[in-house]
């Protein structure tokens, strides 16, 4: 079929196919972008932990009446109320493995040091997440070591919450291993924080670190275990149940560690919680964006669907006579159902090479103004074609009802 | 002559209602998503204390030097011990206070109940002055209790609530960290968001209220660990609270009250002379390298206001764009429809300007009706981002009576705006053209 028809259809209404075409653009500029956010929140998402996340819960809590600073003695009574919490939940029913810790992966408290490859050196080469636990740490978060060995009981070193020192041996994620010494074994390495020296002694396959959100920028998996006992006014404990225990373990484990010493305050909705909500709450402001834009891109779409509709249905209520004389001049529905089809077509067409260049637009902008990355192609092109058929799809019902037109429709008068 | 106008309309309307609905409910979308992310941006871009905001500034000090500086050479948030300390004792400002986050276990001596976790800040006396903190009962303290590190604490209501059923407790002992205080003031209701006396420990926004307010200098001498952020550029050479007090790590907010140019200037220099004197000391050598920001300033600098915020605002006025230019051209096609009868009425005598008021009517009353449409989903929406978005934020966000006109005046406005091209080619209509094809 010979375009020139619907080109000069067209340009007796300009400002409906402006208007449709500007529409779409708008759309594919918007959709595009806002799709690019959704897929990297949830790349987030679903980024691994390192962990074996089943079956895992955490217990927070703070002493009463038993502070660090209260002087000579403090640090050890207290760990000796530590180290009893550790064995009340290890004898639990359903428990498999209990270790103290500071804080784990996706947790949002964090403690970070700066670490360098020689004691001068002032600029660090990383900074790490620093998680501090006893022995039964890595095999309790289920954590790959994949080099070295695993830390043992006498290198764990009770210390206070305020106590920075670093211990004689650390064990360090893969990805701050390569950071650190790229090519090399970190095995028996020293590293430095603040001028202190302590030797690797295991690399761990992959382990996240606690802070995921900070400025929507994703962490790098540097992450370093001390063996250290953390004696302060609150403790946490990260626990291991058997399979299909965990429930119960969860809820029997504020009552056992009552019973064994009740001057604590473990927090009603926080104390106790398992590593699903934990990972829940991490990223809730990923998934809600996430959403946020999955529901505008879903009203965009609509409208922009059901305005072709609209005003295509107008224009074949406008062309009635018009299509009743091209009927009865011989063409076929079927050529009538292709000119809207190939009209929609050339304006969405138009609408969609506009759309791209606001959408790369869009895209520089909001990369020059909230560090967003660069969207890549492949967003656009899907973008494109989505449109495009989206058009096709909204003009068919117009479109048929005009082909139904008849030929009879010639001889009416207006 | 407007009532005839709403009489044309509404027959117009009604004469094409798949169009109509189409125009309200694209309307109604795009105005509701707006709203409801405005809401959400509203609540995390407020002024926390608007009457004071511009007299309240948050000092900084580069106790680090050119190594802990930021990409951007901005010196820390926050001040370590030892320059807070410093600062209060010089006292240059009108008010001030340096303040930080304390997390202690509170109980009620003799009641029998179980301790809890309380959320607090051990501030100076005058920090209850100089942000207006309302109280319900009783005050705060004098300065000499400051000096004299008095066992009191100031409470929250809904602490107050808690421990003593909301009657008045002032007189009243508290156990907190397992030292007894005496209250002596209950606030008011009084939860500012953002937290803006403590952006650095909450990022912005808290959805706990803050409990306990004690003497700063009565909570360093029991030792009441920082419960806040704590970042160290070296870290401290002893390996204990009173260790942190000598190191050059930050956890101190600090706040003071300048009310004019004048004293704003005078303090610049008061601090660019303290960090002059720090460095003669030989304790930093470096220039000086401080700021003074106002509150207003400081949340801005400390990008209080999530980009996801920005984004999401920006991404719904464009929804509400495409609405708008949809509506344009179902406006046009609807209009433009009606030619023959444009050409009676204007050969009839009608002037353009009957014709524009006639179908701008026409576009309001679509407006309205998209808006009333707008107001329940907006509704829906502000309720459901309540679910997906962080608490801290979604708490903020919710519907009043400014919102709900808001969205109604958006929408009537978006619809006259989206009407104006139309109801232009419908005024050019030529009568005789018109008349004469018929």
């Amino acid at each position: 079929m010979s375009t020139h028809p619907i080109l000069a259809a067209l340009r007796r209404h300009k400002a409906g196919v402006v208007l449709i075409a500007l529409q779409i653009a708008l759309t594919l500029a918007i959709v595009c972008n806002a799709i690019f956010i959704i897929g990297q929140r949830i790349d987030r998402v679903n980024r691994p932990t390192g962990i074996d996340e089943a079956n895992l819960f955490v217990v927070s809590q703070q002493w009463v009446g038993t502070q660090e600073s209260d002087g000579p003695g403090a640090i050890e009574k207290i760990d000796s109320l530590v180290r009893a919490d550790i064995d009340t939940l290890r004898r639990m029913p359903g428990v498999e493995s209990v270790a103290p810790a500071n804080s784990m992966p996706l947790l949002n408290s964090s403690h970070t040091n700066g670490i360098t490859l020689t004691p001068e050196q002032k600029t660090p080469t990383l900074t790490a997440t620093i998680f501090e636990g006893d022995d039964k740490l890595i095999n309790t978060l289920g954590v790959q070591l994949t080099a070295g060995r695993a830390f043992t009981a006498a290198d764990v070193q009770p210390q206070g919450f305020h106590n920075d020192n670093v211990t004689p041996s650390v064990i360090v994620s893969q990805a701050a291993a390569e950071k650190l010494f790229p090519g090399q074994s970190a095995i028996g390495k020293m590293i430095y924080s603040d001028g202190k020296g302590t030797t690797i002694i295991g690399v761990v396959k992959l382990l996240e670190s606690s802070m995921v959100n900070t400025f929507g920028e994703n962490s790098d998996y540097y992450t370093i275990i001390e063996p250290v006992r953390v004696d302060g006014d609150t403790s946490r404990y990260v626990v291991k149940t058997r399979q299909g225990q965990q429930a119960a373990a969860m809820a029997a484990a504020r009552d056992a560690l009552f019973a064994v010493n009740p001057q604590r305050v473990i927090d009603a909705d926080r104390g106790v919680r398992s590593f699903a909500e934990i990972r829940h709450d991490a990223y809730r402001s990923d998934r809600g964006m996430a959403i946020l834009m999955a529901v505008v891109c879903l009203i965009m779409l609509c409208v922009t669907a059901a305005g072709i509709v609209g005003l295509t249905s107008f224009w074949v209520g406008q062309r009635h006579r018009q299509i009743g004389v091209r009927r009865a001049l011989g063409a076929r529905k079927i050529d009538i159902l292709h000119y809207f089809q190939i009209e929609n077509l050339m304006i969405a067409g138009g609408g969609v090479v506009v759309g791209v260049v606001l959408a790369v637009g869009l895209n520089l902008w909001l990369m020059s103004q909230y560090e967003m990355p660069r969207m890549p192609v492949m967003y656009v092109l899907i973008g494109m074609v989505a449109l495009l058929a989206l058009g096709q799809a909204a003009v068919f019902v117009p479109a048929r009802r005009a082909s139904r037109v008849s030929p009879i429709e010639a001889t009416r008068a207006v | 002559m407007f009532s005839y106008y709403l009489e044309l309309a509404l027959r117009s309307l009604k004469r094409s209602p798949g169009l109509t609905l189409l125009m309200v409910l694209a309307i109604g979308f795009g105005v509701s998503a707006s709203m409801t992310t405005y809401s959400v941006f509203r609540a995390v871009s407020g002024d926390p204390i608007p009457w004071k905001s511009s007299q309240l500034f948050v000092p900084q000090i580069d106790m680090w030097g050119p190594t802990g500086r930021s990409a951007d050479g901005e010196p820390p948030n926050a001040l370590d011990y030892i320059d807070a300390v410093a600062l209060m004792r010089d006292h240059r400002a009108k008010l001030q206070s340096a303040s930080y986050r304390v997390a202690p276990t509170v109980q009620v001596p003799g009641s029998g109940r179980h301790p809890v976790s309380v959320s607090g800040h051990a501030v100076y006396s005058e920090f209850f002055p100089m942000l207006d903190v309302p109280f319900a009962y009783g005050s705060g303290w004098a300065v000499d209790a400051d000096t004299n590190q008095a066992a009191i604490v100031v409470i929250s209501g809904e602490l107050n609530r808690k421990m003593f059923n909301g009657q008045n407790s002032v007189g009243k002992m508290l156990e907190i960290a397992g030292k007894d205080y005496q209250i002596v003031g209950v606030l008011g209701k009084w939860d500012p968001q953002p937290r803006f006396y403590d952006v650095v420990d909450t990022g912005g926004f808290d959805t706990n209220s803050d409990d306990v307010f004690i003497p700063f200098t009565r909570a360093i001498a029991m030792g009441m660990s920082n419960a806040g952020n704590l970042s160290c550029n070296n870290n401290p050479a002893e390996a204990s609270f009173a260790g942190l007090q000598r190191s050059t790590c930050i956890w101190i907010e600090y706040m003071a009250e300048l009310d004019d140019a004048a004293a704003v200037q005078k303090y610049r220099e008061y601090l660019n002379g303290y960090a002059l004197t720090q460095k003669s000391a030989g304790r930093f050598n470096w220039a000086p390298n401080n700021r003074l920001r106002d509150i207003p300033q400081f949340l801005d600098d400390q990008h209080v206001v999530p980009s996801d915020t920005k984004v999401s605002l920006m991404v719904a006025l464009g929804l509400l764009i495409v609405c708008l230019v949809n509506t344009v051209g179902l406006l046009l096609a609807k209009f433009l429809r009606r030619s023959s009868e444009i050409g009676v009425r204007r050969a009839l005598g009608a002037p353009q300007a009957a014709i524009y008021a006639q179908f701008l009517t026409e576009a309001g009353i679509v407006g309205l009706a998209g808006g009333v449409v707008g107001l329940v989903l907006t509704g829906v929406g502000v309720f459901s981002v309540g679910l997906v978005l962080p608490k801290d934020i979604a708490a903020l966000a919710h519907i009043n009576f400014s919102l709900l006109l808001l969205t109604l005046v958006v929408a009537v406005v978006s619809a006259v705006l989206a009407g104006l091209y139309p109801t232009f080619r419908a005024s050019r209509v030529q009568p005789a053209w018109q008349l004469k094809s018929n």
